[in-house]
């Protein structure tokens, strides 16, 4: 049984923390994730969770508790978005080195400067090479099944590994939404809590977080990259787990209208679904277009995306940041390693879009999509435009 | 007060380290340890102790020992406290061990001071301690917050025209009284007796607690290793660094120093204020004696002294 419930996206993450036994969560505000804080702070002020709720006086500091947290073997959340990631960046690194496996909400926001509130990908793309396994919410209800399943996926044994999942900016951590959401009893059978197992420990003293020389701190580096890799596994399995208990199904990517497409677009987030949207229309008329929307950006899922591809004459990858001076944007260039190795000949183009909280509506979607049906060969220079600017 | 035959034999901070002889911070760290025994958990600051302590894939330390970054050991520990706390509430150990964090003087007075404060603020059961070598040491020897006035260092040298650093050493055990705590001290490697009972006192409070320790340095002092517990006695003889503590708003002198030498014979044995025997800058020795006579009578009257 599942009842549907009228939530924000930073609401309906806060809901999935709270029904995932966390120990602690030491966070602080940032607008669009502060709802995510707030509502917390509510449920422990009602004694509705056994959570310790550290306070504290930066991103910094709120990671820096996270991994003391989590090493001591605690389940561990925050919630952070644009300067303070940024903030965090040092942290970043070291949780996922440290084998921390803390859930975090990103509530994605553009970077100063000039400040800016609203929504684009700047700050996970700032940190893509962190470590992190990281995962998109198209809407509240991703929101909500991905935070569920992320501490499933991080505490893995094979894994251990912090996870990030990613909701874009007021799109989706303002907008109220009829989300499902699991029973409490449900949630904590797909979830039980962590077991009761002390890492730091007076009876077994170790030492976490040792100086490395040019001996050894190689091979660390080489095993977390193993660790990453073998997750995407792990993500498949959770998400198999969480679909028998919730009926909605989730892996490393989606598709849509790929059957008989021509064209697609591949992209992160909130905009996938303004996406689909306009291949609906497009594809009443007869377009062969479709669209990929990858959940999992770390590990990249190259092998389940070149799947898709077979088919395909030309794909847009869809880019909300920018990767200042690099050939094209992040997930464009990563598209492009992955299609090197392959026979796969098909149009590449990319399209900046939607940075500092710049809407990206249906019209300007399906102009893109004419405009790849209407290209007859890939140019010889890149084709990397920046899409709803005034230029 | 602590006394010699009562201390345990067994070392919790083991030698075969790679610190360097006559290092003062391993002291503060292996004298903390006999006084806290094994049931504590370190979080340990970037810095000299840090790094010294634990080139992979050795360790000095018997107790569980957690370094995650420079500017951080209090918020590290902060979350360590807070694990131990809520899984109590689920069913894991009742009891909580006290948290024994250190950090140097630039992890503390400069990088870690913001930390510091949300930790103290905030109101962790955990002990925090300074060994205060004043200047960044594992770096090579440049100035932070707490670098006296005068001293020479790779960042603040003396010149020509510049007698060292310009600036004064910033009143650590001011600022975390400040923050409503209930014990802070100061204490010296020279005085171990003192500086032990303080450690076993920190720890019963019910709350946060600072301890900042002065911790000599050979080679950034530039003096003989084998100076280092009588150069730091000379500290607390010259009234440059006072032995006090504050205990729920009182203040008490730990160490009287009735016969007071000058300043000058502190700073006469370290190779970092040597040019301040020099005629250019004769009179900053004078601007140092009065910086410590206005120091310690402030510090007398804290303390409800008369005289010493």
């Amino acid at each position: 049984m599942q009842k549907i419930v009228g939530l924000t996206g930073d609401e309906a993450v806060a809901y999935a923390a709270k029904q995932s036994s966390v120990d602690v969560v030491a966070a602080y505000p940032i607008t669009p994730q502060t709802v995510i804080v707030e509502q917390f702070a509510q449920y422990v002020a009602n004694g509705e969770v056994h959570t310790e709720f550290v306070c504290v006086e930066s991103e910094h500091s709120a990671l820096s508790a996270c991994i003391g947290a989590s090493l001591t073997g605690a389940r561990v959340f925050t919630a952070t978005a644009s300067q303070g990631l940024a903030l965090m960046h040092e942290m970043l690194y070291i949780a996922s080195s440290l084998r921390c496996p803390i859930v975090m909400a990103v509530a994605n926001r553009a970077l100063s400067a000039p400040i800016n509130i609203y929504a684009d990908h700047s700050d996970m793309m700032g940190s893509r090479d962190s470590g992190w396994i990281q995962v998109y919410a198209e809407d509240a209800q991703e929101a909500y099944d991905w935070t569920l399943q992320a501490f499933d996926i991080a505490e893995k044994d094979n894994v251990m590994l912090p996870v990030s999942v990613n909701l874009d900016g007021f799109t989706i951590s303002h907008s109220m939404e009829g989300i499902s959401v699991l029973e409490d009893d449900a949630a904590r059978k797909f979830l039980p809590p962590r077991p009761i197992s002390y890492i730091v420990d007076p009876d077994r003293p170790i030492t976490i977080g040792a100086g490395n020389n040019p001996e050894y701190y190689f091979e660390f580096k080489r095993q977390q990259e193993d660790a990453l890799r073998r997750s995407s596994k792990a993500v498949l399995e959770t998400a198999r787990k969480f679909g028998a208990i919730s009926g909605r199904k989730y892996g490393v990517l989606d598709t849509y209208g790929l059957e008989d497409a021509d064209v697609a677009m591949v992209g992160l987030g909130s905009c996938m679904g303004t996406v689909i949207e306009a291949a609906r229309r497009l594809r009443k008329k007869g377009a062969k277009v479709g669209a990929i929307k990858l959940w999992l950006y770390r590990p990249f899922p190259e092998r389940e995306l070149l799947r898709t591809l077979e088919g395909l004459k030309s794909l847009v990858v869809l880019d909300r940041s920018c990767s200042f001076g690099a050939p094209n944007g992040a997930l464009c260039s990563d598209i492009l390693s992955t299609l090197y190795s392959t026979n796969l000949k098909l149009k590449i183009s990319n399209v900046i879009y939607g940075l500092g909280g710049r809407d990206m509506t249906v019209p300007m979607i399906e102009a893109i999509y004419r405009r790849a049906l209407r290209q007859k060969k890939q140019p010889l220079k890149r084709d990397v435009r920046f899409v709803g600017v005034r230029e | 007060m602590v006394i010699l035959k009562d201390l345990p034999a067994e070392e919790l901070f083991l030698p075969g380290h790679r610190h360097c002889s006559g290092c003062g911070a391993s002291m503060a760290a292996r004298m903390a340890l006999k006084a806290s025994g094994k049931e504590v958990v370190v979080t340990n600051a970037t810095g000299c102790l840090e790094v010294a302590s634990t080139i992979y894939p050795y360790s000095s330390w018997m107790v569980p020992w957690v370094h995650t970054a420079f500017e951080n050991a209090a918020a590290t520990a902060s979350g360590i406290e807070a694990a131990f706390k809520a899984m109590a509430r689920r069913g894991g150990r009742s009891r909580v061990p006290p948290i024994i964090s250190f950090a140097g003087d630039g992890g503390t007075f400069d990088i870690g001071m913001q930390s510091l404060s949300g930790a103290l603020e905030r109101g962790h059961h955990m002990l925090y301690i300074c060994y205060d070598n004043e200047a960044y040491m594992n770096t090579g020897i440049q100035r932070s917050g707490s670098t006296p006035h005068g001293a020479a260092t790779t960042t603040s040298h003396a010149g020509t025209k510049l007698p060292g650093k310009p600036e004064w050493k910033k009143d650590l055990i001011g600022i975390s009284i400040s923050h409503g705590i209930e014990y802070a001290a100061t204490a010296s490697v020279a005085y171990w007796n003192d500086y032990m009972t303080k450690v076993k006192k920190a720890l019963e409070v019910k709350g946060p607690s600072v301890i900042h320790v002065l911790a000599p340095c050979p080679r950034g002092w530039r003096h003989e290793p084998a100076d280092t517990v009588k150069i730091a006695r000379l500290a607390t003889q010259t009234l440059y660094f006072p032995i006090y503590e504050f205990e729920r708003g009182a203040y008490r002198l730990n160490v009287k120093v009735p016969n007071p030498l000058p300043v000058e014979d502190f700073l006469r044995t370290q190779g970092r204020f040597s040019h301040l025997f020099k005629p250019e800058f004769s009179s900053e020795i004078q601007k140092i004696q009065d910086w410590v006579n206005a120091n310690w009578a402030r510090i007398l009257n804290l303390c409800g002294e008369t005289k010493t």
